[in-house]
C-alpha cells in the first residue's frame, strides 16, 4: 500500500508562498500552530491578558503585511516572535515609559552571586497540578514578578523551548548573557515558589524542609 | 584520578547549565559527586528542575476564549 500526500497539511514553505500571492486563508493556516506561542510571548512583556491579546493580534497582522520581507534563513516562528517582541515593547513604552525604564535599572543591581533562600526539598511535581487554577495563578504571578529581562529569557527558553541560539537572535544578546539570565530567572522563580501554596504543593502533604542550620 | 571537589557556591552557579546539559563532562562529574553528598544542593537542583518542568507546560498561560476566531476574522477583514 502506498502512502499518499494528498491529505497532508501543506508545508510552511508552501503556505508562505500562497500568502505571498495574496491568499489570506493560507496565512491563517500558517500561523494557527503559533497562536499560543505568540500570546505567551506577548503576555511575558505586557503582563495583562487584554493587552497581550491586542499585541498578539497586531503582531500577526504585521507579519501578514510584511510576509514578503521574511527570509527563509531564519525559522518562521523565530521571525514571528521577533515581531511580537517589538510590538509588545512598543506598547509598554507608550503606556508606561517611566516604569519600563525603572524596571530595567532595577535588574542591573540584581547581578551578583546567587544564594538560595532556603533548601525546600521539592518532591517531583506532577504536571497535573497545573489543572488547579491556584497553582497556575501562583506560577503566573511569580513569572510576572520577575523583571522583564529575566522573564523574557525564561519564556523563550523554558516555555517556548527555543534553543539558546534562537534566543540570542531574538533578544540580540550573547549566549553567555542568555545563560546567565536564564540561570538567575529559574533560581529566582524557585525561591519564590519553593514554599508552595500554603507550604505545600501536594494537597495535604507538607513538603520536607532541609535547613542548613 | 579522584574528582576535584567543588563548593556549594560553585554548584549553584552552574545548576541551570547542568539542567540544560550545557557544561563540560568534567564539571558534570564534579557536580554529580557533590550532589551525592549534599542534600541542600540536591534540593536546589530538584527545585530548579521542577520550575523548568512547570514553566514548560503549555498550560501556565491559557489563551483567552475566542482568540483564534477573532484572529481569523481580522485576517479576513484586512484591506
Amino acid at each position: 500500500m502506498s502512502v499518499t500526500n494528498s491529505q497532508a497539511r501543506p508545508s510552511e514553505g508552501e503556505l508562505i508562498k500562497s500568502v505571498c500571492s495574496g491568499e489570506r486563508e493560507a496565512f491563517y493556516e500558517l500561523v494557527r500552530p503559533y497562536e499560543r506561542m505568540i500570546y505567551a510571548t506577548a503576555i511575558s512583556v505586557v503582563k495583562n491578558p487584554a493587552d497581550a491579546e491586542e499585541v498578539a493580534q497586531e503582531a500577526f497582522l504585521k507579519a501578514f503585511s510584511n510576509i514578503a520581507s521574511f527570509r527563509a534563513e531564519s525559522k518562521f516562528s523565530t521571525w514571528l516572535v521577533q515581531i511580537t517582541y517589538n510590538e509588545a515593547r512598543m506598547k509598554l513604552r507608550k503606556a508606561r515609559p517611566h516604569l519600563y525604564d525603572s524596571i530595567d535599572d532595577q535588574y542591573q543591581s540584581e547581578e551578583g552571586e546567587y544564594r538560595p533562600r532556603d533548601y525546600a526539598d521539592w518532591r517531583p511535581i506532577s504536571s497535573e497540578l497545573l489543572e488547579q487554577n491556584e497553582i497556575r495563578q501562583a506560577l503566573q504571578n511569580a513569572i510576572g514578578a520577575l523583571s522583564p529581562t529575566y522573564r523574557e529569557v525564561l519564556m523563550l527558553r523554558d516555555l517556548q523551548q527555543l534553543s539558546i541560539k534562537e534566543t540570542t537572535i531574538i533578544l540580540g544578546v550573547s549566549e553567555a548573557t542568555v545563560k546567565t539570565r536564564l540561570h538567575r530567572a529559574r533560581l529566582l522563580l524557585r525561591d519564590s515558589l519553593a514554599p508552595g501554596i500554603d507550604g505545600s504543593w501536594v494537597n495535604g502533604k507538607p513538603y520536607r524542609k532541609v535547613r542548613a542550620w | 584520578m579522584a574528582t576535584i571537589e567543588i563548593s556549594c557556591v560553585e554548584v549553584w552557579r552552574e545548576i541551570s547549565n547542568y539542567v540544560d546539559e550545557e557544561i563540560s563532562p568534567e564539571m558534570r562529574e564534579r557536580m554529580e559527586a557533590h550532589f551525592k553528598v549534599c542534600a541542600h544542593c540536591t534540593a536546589v537542583l530538584d527545585g530548579t528542575r521542577n520550575i523548568v518542568g512547570l514553566v514548560g507546560d503549555g498550560r501556565v498561560f491559557q489563551m483567552p476564549d475566542g482568540f483564534s476566531k477573532r484572529l481569523h476574522k481580522k485576517i479576513q477583514n484586512l484591506p
